[in-house]
């Protein structure tokens, strides 16, 4: 099972394009955007969900733009989650 | 029919949600003002400039540091750095920051210089700060460039390297050889912790923060002048992309300009 | 009554300096004031814990007063011309940064390295700018070893009360002369003028404070520049000081500062005794000059004669002064040669009495 999931939150606007970010992505995750931003520069954004939330991205990035979380996998008493999605309700299974 | 659905504890691990306060790990540095950086982009100004206020917000020190801006591209660190500030005249930053820590001798002090700042016109006040072992941090950004005025060879541009006033490579003869800054002031027995490091990739970066650490802390116990070189890039003036300048970095200026500790105090640890 | 001591004019200056509350000398030796930082070495410190510092150069130590001023304390330095002329760019900054300072020019002999006797031939420099830009010192010319000290205290309230650099005109003579002087007494450390913009460190209650002089979009600058002479008029307005010998009956006025009246004072003497109705004016703020002084007397007197340790500097404000309306001559000996009143006298009845 996955121990480490990470996601990252990017300022765009803030955003240069510089690249550094996406060669200091050990997992590929991020890549620059076709789309530009209002200073006409191509941002980065995140094109895989593999983000382990390393922060180096955050790191080298110039502008401080790139906001991370990560989670850790805890070992939890449940075992399960039994969700009624047309119901809207949650069973926690122990 | 209600369709259930079960999840084992990976998926669910998988969907919950990451992006929530107790799952943060690195943001911008609330030291750090909203402004956008005027610097181009992929520059170690930049980066340096946000660890900066990293170890201040950490450390809980804003209203201990009063910071110097140079004359050069980070005239305008004041900007972006919310703290107090004085901007100095081109090369007099560690005069100014003597001014500074002598009247105010509990203060935190720092110089921000690039190399023409620091390393040409500001040579004298630079050794003389350091020899008199002022309670400053300099930091020094060595991009081998003048980037402010647009690409000038710089003293610590290396030998064949193309700038706008070397324009078919630096030739020692003529042009005189590229100055170790760093390691003229790590002779001076005024120094107390000189170190030269670099943010061209993450594993750099976060040696730089450390120094920057131990820096503000050697300050916090007055133990006399910190020095940290940062070797740096100028993709604009490189004529490079800042991923190339980072090669760059890695594979010229590193090589002549080693990273590590050139002065550094036996820490206590008994 | 105050304290009387008989004191060279640098050291009471440097004394003067501790009384004032200065917070920091930052100095570089030269001839003929080196007195100044030596005083202060030896005596500073331990009587108020004043910061006494020799720099690497004057470029270093007008930058250290940037520093230090900029952190909100009363500071100061001295030189004499040649070091002066490092320190424009720094004062140009202060002056555009708006840093309360005081600053001393113990003058000597120019241009080049000259020599070491006194001579008048800085006061372009001071007062026509020096460094880069439009700015204005506050400049006293002391003529006495009183005025070394009573100066240091004005000098440093003047720059507190405009945030602005003052700057303190003397030259190698009244540096050095000795002089029976009555001290002021001892005043609180740092004066008392609240200094909210300095850098003290960014407190949560209150903004960042940022001491610059960049101002790269030109509304702006123009902005800050017009303020700047929106002060200097001010300045002008409120801040004019001279003295006047014998001006009631004047009917040829001399006009000297500094060392140049002392000399005048006695030509006035020596004329009277022959008969001659002869005043003397004495500016002692440079800037602001007593432009309105000089206009008002231009128009009821029969000449002035202008006498300068120099080739003629003091004179072209006296001239822009008087706008025509009486005679402008000048007298003036160079290269650390100090006139006597005789030649003085004997010179004057030549232009204005023999014709010639």
């Amino acid at each position: 099972m996955a121990k480490v999931k990470g996601d990252i939150v990017v300022d765009i606007e803030k955003c240069k394009g510089c690249e550094l970010c996406v060669v200091a992505c050990p997992q590929d995750t991020i890549a620059l955007s076709d789309k530009i931003n209002k200073k006409g520069y191509h941002y980065m954004v995140k094109i895989k969900d593999n983000c382990t939330g390393c922060e180096n991205c955050a790191l080298v990035c110039p502008d401080a733009v790139i906001t991370v979380y990560r989670k850790t996998g805890k070992k939890k008493e449940k075992v399960a989650t039994i969700t009624n999605v047309q119901k809207d309700m949650t069973l926690e299974v122990n | 029919m209600d369709e259930t659905i079960v999840k084992t504890e990976e998926q669910e691990f998988l969907e919950e949600e990451i992006c929530v306060a107790e799952n943060l790990v690195y943001r911008r540095p609330k030291t750090l003002t909203d402004l956008d950086l005027h610097y181009c982009p992929g520059c170690g100004h930049g980066v340096v400039h946000r660890l900066l206020m990293e170890v201040i917000e950490e450390m809980d020190i804003q209203d201990k540091v009063i910071g110097v801006a140079p004359v050069g591209c980070a005239v305008f660190a004041y900007n972006y750095m919310n703290i107090d500030m004085q901007e100095a005249a081109h090369g007099r930053a560690t005069a100014v920051a003597t001014g500074i820590v002598r009247v105010l001798p509990d203060k935190l002090v720092f110089t921000y210089q690039g190399d023409g700042d620091l390393a040409a016109i500001g040579t004298a006040e630079t050794l003389h700060t350091c020899n008199r072992g002022e309670n400053i941090l300099i930091v020094f950004i060595n991009n081998a460039v003048y980037g402010m005025t647009s690409g000038q060879m710089a003293p610590t541009t290396l030998p064949g390297m193309v700038t706008t006033t070397s324009p078919f490579g630096r030739d020692v003869n003529k042009m005189g050889y590229p100055l170790k800054m760093t390691d003229l002031v790590a002779q001076l027995p005024g120094t107390y912790y000189v170190t030269r490091q670099a943010v061209n990739n993450a594993g750099n970066v976060r040696k730089t923060k450390k120094a920057i650490q131990k820096a503000f802390q050697y300050l916090q116990q007055k133990k006399g002048t910190c020095f940290i070189e940062v070797v740096s890039n100028c993709p604009s003036n490189w004529k490079m992309t800042p991923v190339e300048s980072n090669k760059f970095v890695e594979e010229k200026l590193i090589p002549f300009y080693p990273l590590g500790d050139l002065k550094s105090p036996k820490e206590e640890t008994k | 009554m105050g304290e009387l001591r008989l004191m060279k004019g640098n050291e009471a200056l440097a004394e003067a300096a501790i009384r004032a509350g200065c917070d920091a000398y930052f100095g570089y030796p030269i001839t003929p004031q080196s007195e100044v930082l030596e005083y202060l070495s030896r005596e500073a410190e331990a009587r108020t814990g004043m910061v006494v510092l020799q720099a690497e150069s004057e470029i270093a130590s007008i930058n250290m007063i940037y520093g230090a001023a900029g952190a909100g304390k009363r500071a100061m330095t001295s030189s004499s011309g040649p070091g002066l002329s490092l320190m424009q760019e720094g004062i140009s900054y202060i002056a555009a940064a708006e840093l309360p300072c005081l600053i001393v020019n113990v003058s000597r002999g120019g241009p080049g390295l000259g020599t070491i006797q006194p001579s008048q031939g800085d006061y372009f420099q001071a007062v026509k700018g020096g460094g880069h830009g439009d700015y204005k010192l506050i400049v006293l010319a002391p003529s006495s070893v009183q005025e070394m000290a009573d100066f240091v205290r004005l000098g440093f309230d003047l720059a507190d009360k405009y945030r602005n650099p003052v700057l303190i005109l003397t030259d190698g003579a009244i540096g050095q002369m000795i002089e029976k002087v009555e001290l002021f007494e001892q005043l609180p450390k740092g004066g008392t003028y609240q200094k909210p913009w300095a850098t003290t460190g960014k407190t949560k209650n209150r903004e960042r404070n940022i001491i610059t002089s960049l101002h790269i979009d030109p509304k702006e600058m123009e902005k800050i520049n017009l303020r700047l002479q929106a002060k200097y008029r001010e300045i002008e307005e409120k801040e004019v000081r001279y003295e006047t010998v014998k001006l009631e009956d004047a009917e040829y006025v001399l006009t000297a500062f500094g060392l140049g009246a002392r000399i005048c004072k006695k030509v006035v003497e020596l004329g009277r005794e022959k008969g001659y109705k002869i005043g003397l004016i004495r500016p002692i703020t440079l800037f602001p000059f007593p432009k309105k002084l000089f206009a008002d007397i231009a128009p009821k007197i029969k000449g002035i004669l202008d006498v300068e340790l120099n080739a003629g500097q003091m004179v072209e404000d006296v001239k822009l002064s008087v706008e025509g309306k009486t005679r402008v001559e000048f007298y003036g000996r160079m290269g650390g040669i100090i006139p006597t009143p005789e030649e003085i006298l004997e010179h004057f009845e030549k232009i204005f009495l023999k014709g010639e």
